[in-house]
């Protein structure tokens, strides 16, 4: 028998500390994570799962849900002529919003991207600062801007172009989606282009493809990431929208975030509410797995 | 770089466009910081300068009401979220821990999830919550003011998280370490070293955080109660019965509460690129 601890035995000591030391960073984790982690659980979580379960629940005929007889209902009444309607005229209108958005930003990403650091500095944070602005107020502002005798229908009259009667019309709600959205166009198209190689475009000039032609050949393709991104960050919230079409459409032609939320205060109709947020939800998460396939996380 | 190439009318196109791009993006809010002054009782209308519909607000209880409401949530909201989410920054960031992907991934979903959505999912849960208490206890708890700070700290942990995170990543691991190796137990290398490099972040996602819950009207009309409603919900409504010199001054109050912030993340990212710039010199 020796005194001294042989070399194993050392070696599985100090592995032991080791392992313990994992053992206690990873608790120290755990700990500081638990608060949050519980509130998202309970207050995020748990009412996802409730969403979900209502969804398949039965709305008596008295307005209240009742959480025994589960069934597909709600799910087979978005395919009812009236929701299937309000769910083509969100897409129809956020897909307008979108490519609206992407002709307009596009241009201005890639003069953004090709000027002086101090230039494009001054325009990025001028692109900011209404993305920051209350949303309602912008929205707001159109509903003044737009409202009879208001200054765009006083301006048209006096050139002798009549008034414009544009509120609580389908371009209303679209001028106010595009308004709301554009900066999230423009900043992911800023970052593609701005990390555009252009020696590759000084290639393809010379080898004497037109300008048109190598933007359509070499500019374009190699911004497509920011060009993907820019469209879902623009067309998942226009197909939710619930403010602008409130206020600028004036509920005439109901779309998908006006409805549910008619489901809910109104209509007294849970489980279809509660089955279309579900979808709207679904088509989201979808989006944002295309969004980061695109590599829009880097963006 | 480009535009060497490019021909002379692409580049007046492109020059003329993007100064559009900046006169649709301003126009409406300084038209309506404009009309907010008109005398007219017409909103849209031009009828000499006043500044009565402001002077009207200082008389309107109702709207000091919500303006209360509105600061009182904002704030308490973004205490409670900057803490959680600094927290759960820093335990995803420096940690590996059992549930840490499933963390992950719940605190994404705040962010993607639509407005709507959310607001349903917190009328939900707070009718069934308040059943519960009800039957449990005999409570009869109804929504107010803990509801929307309940449901504002629900979506703004996830951001705040975010911002942090992305100042946690760029920040250099070592000095922590070195930190420990000069003797500091966790909790002086976490006040003396991690806290003021992480400070601007942390500073950056709560003043996002305030943003969004002096933002927020879809999810905040959902769960108010009858007592307790905020700004931008009491002005949401009065917007959808018509537009009124008043709602002018109101929205023109909100715009400058919400340059204040942006003033403020701007001027906290200028002072970063400045430290940033010392340091690497």
């Amino acid at each position: 028998m020796t005194v001294l601890p042989d070399a194993d035995a050392l070696e599985t000591a100090l592995g032991e500390a080791e392992r313990r030391g994992e053992v206690a960073e990873r608790r120290r984790g755990l700990l500081l994570a638990l608060p949050s982690f519980a509130y998202m659980v309970l207050f995020f979580a748990v009412p996802l799962v409730i969403v979900l379960v209502y969804s398949f629940a039965t709305r008596t005929s008295s307005g209240s849900t009742a959480l025994s007889d589960w069934n597909l209902e709600a799910y087979r009444k978005l395919g009812e002529p009236i929701v299937r309607n309000v769910v083509i005229r969100s897409v129809v209108l956020a897909l307008i919003t979108t490519v609206l958005c992407l002709v307009i930003a596009y241009p201005f990403a890639y003069f953004c991207a090709t000027r002086s650091a101090t230039v494009r500095n001054l325009l990025l944070v001028a692109v900011m600062i209404p993305f920051w602005t209350n949303f309602l107020v912008r929205n707001y502002a159109w509903r003044l801007l737009l409202s009879s005798g208001g200054p765009i229908s006083s301006f048209t009259e006096s050139i002798g172009l009549g008034p414009t009667e544009i509120l609580f019309t389908k371009t209303a709600v679209v001028i106010g989606l595009v308004y709301a959205y554009l900066p999230f166009m423009i900043l992911p198209l800023f970052a593609s282009i701005d990390r555009l190689d252009w020696r590759l475009v000084e290639a393809s000039r010379d080898l004497y493809a037109s300008g048109p032609a190598s933007f359509r050949k070499v500019v374009l393709p190699l911004t497509m990431p920011g060009v993907i991104a820019g469209s879902i960050l623009v067309f998942v919230p226009s197909m939710g929208a619930y403010v602008t079409p409130e206020l600028l459409g004036g509920g005439k032609e109901t779309l998908l975030g006006s409805y549910i939320v008619t489901q809910f205060l109104t209509a007294r109709n849970w489980p279809v509410g509660a089955s279309l947020s579900f979808v709207l939800m679904a088509v989201m998460l979808v989006s944002t797995i295309i969004y980061f396939r695109a590599g829009g996380k880097n963006l | 770089m480009s535009g060497r190439s490019i021909a002379p009318t692409t580049r007046w196109l492109l020059r003329s466009n993007s100064a559009l791009v900046i006169a649709f993006l301003y126009a409406p809010i300084i038209l309506l910081a404009v009309y907010s002054f008109s005398g007219s009782r017409i909103p849209g209308e031009w009828g000499g300068f006043t500044t009565e519909w402001y002077a009207r607000l200082f008389d309107d209880s109702r709207i000091q009401k919500t303006i209360g409401v509105s600061v009182r949530v904002a704030l308490v909201s973004t205490v409670i979220a900057t803490v959680l989410g600094t927290m759960s920054a820093l335990a995803l960031e420096r940690f590996k821990f059992r549930g840490r992907r499933v963390f992950d991934a719940l605190l994404y979903l705040p962010i993607i999830i639509p407005d709507v959505t959310m607001a349903v999912m917190m009328l939900m849960f707070f009718t069934q919550a308040f059943d519960l208490v009800d039957l449990l206890f005999g409570l009869g708890l109804s929504k107010g003011f803990a509801t929307i700070v309940v449901s504002h700290v629900a979506f703004n942990i996830a951001f705040v998280s975010v911002v942090v995170r992305a100042r946690i990543a760029g920040m250099d691991a070592t000095l922590e370490q070195a930190a420990a190796d000069l003797y500091a137990n966790r909790w002086q290398a976490f006040r003396y070293v991690t806290l003021p490099l992480i400070a601007p972040g942390v500073l950056g996602g709560a003043l996002l955080a305030i943003t969004l819950s002096l933002d927020d009207v879809v999810v905040t009309q959902f769960v108010a109660g009858p007592g307790s409603t905020t700004l931008p919900v009491y002005v949401f409504s009065l917007i959808r019965k018509g537009v009124t010199p008043t709602i002018n001054a109101v929205s023109v109050i909100m715009l400058l509460a919400s340059l204040t912030l942006v003033a403020g993340s701007v001027a906290l990212q200028r002072a970063q690129a400045v430290r940033g710039r010392t340091n690497s010199e």
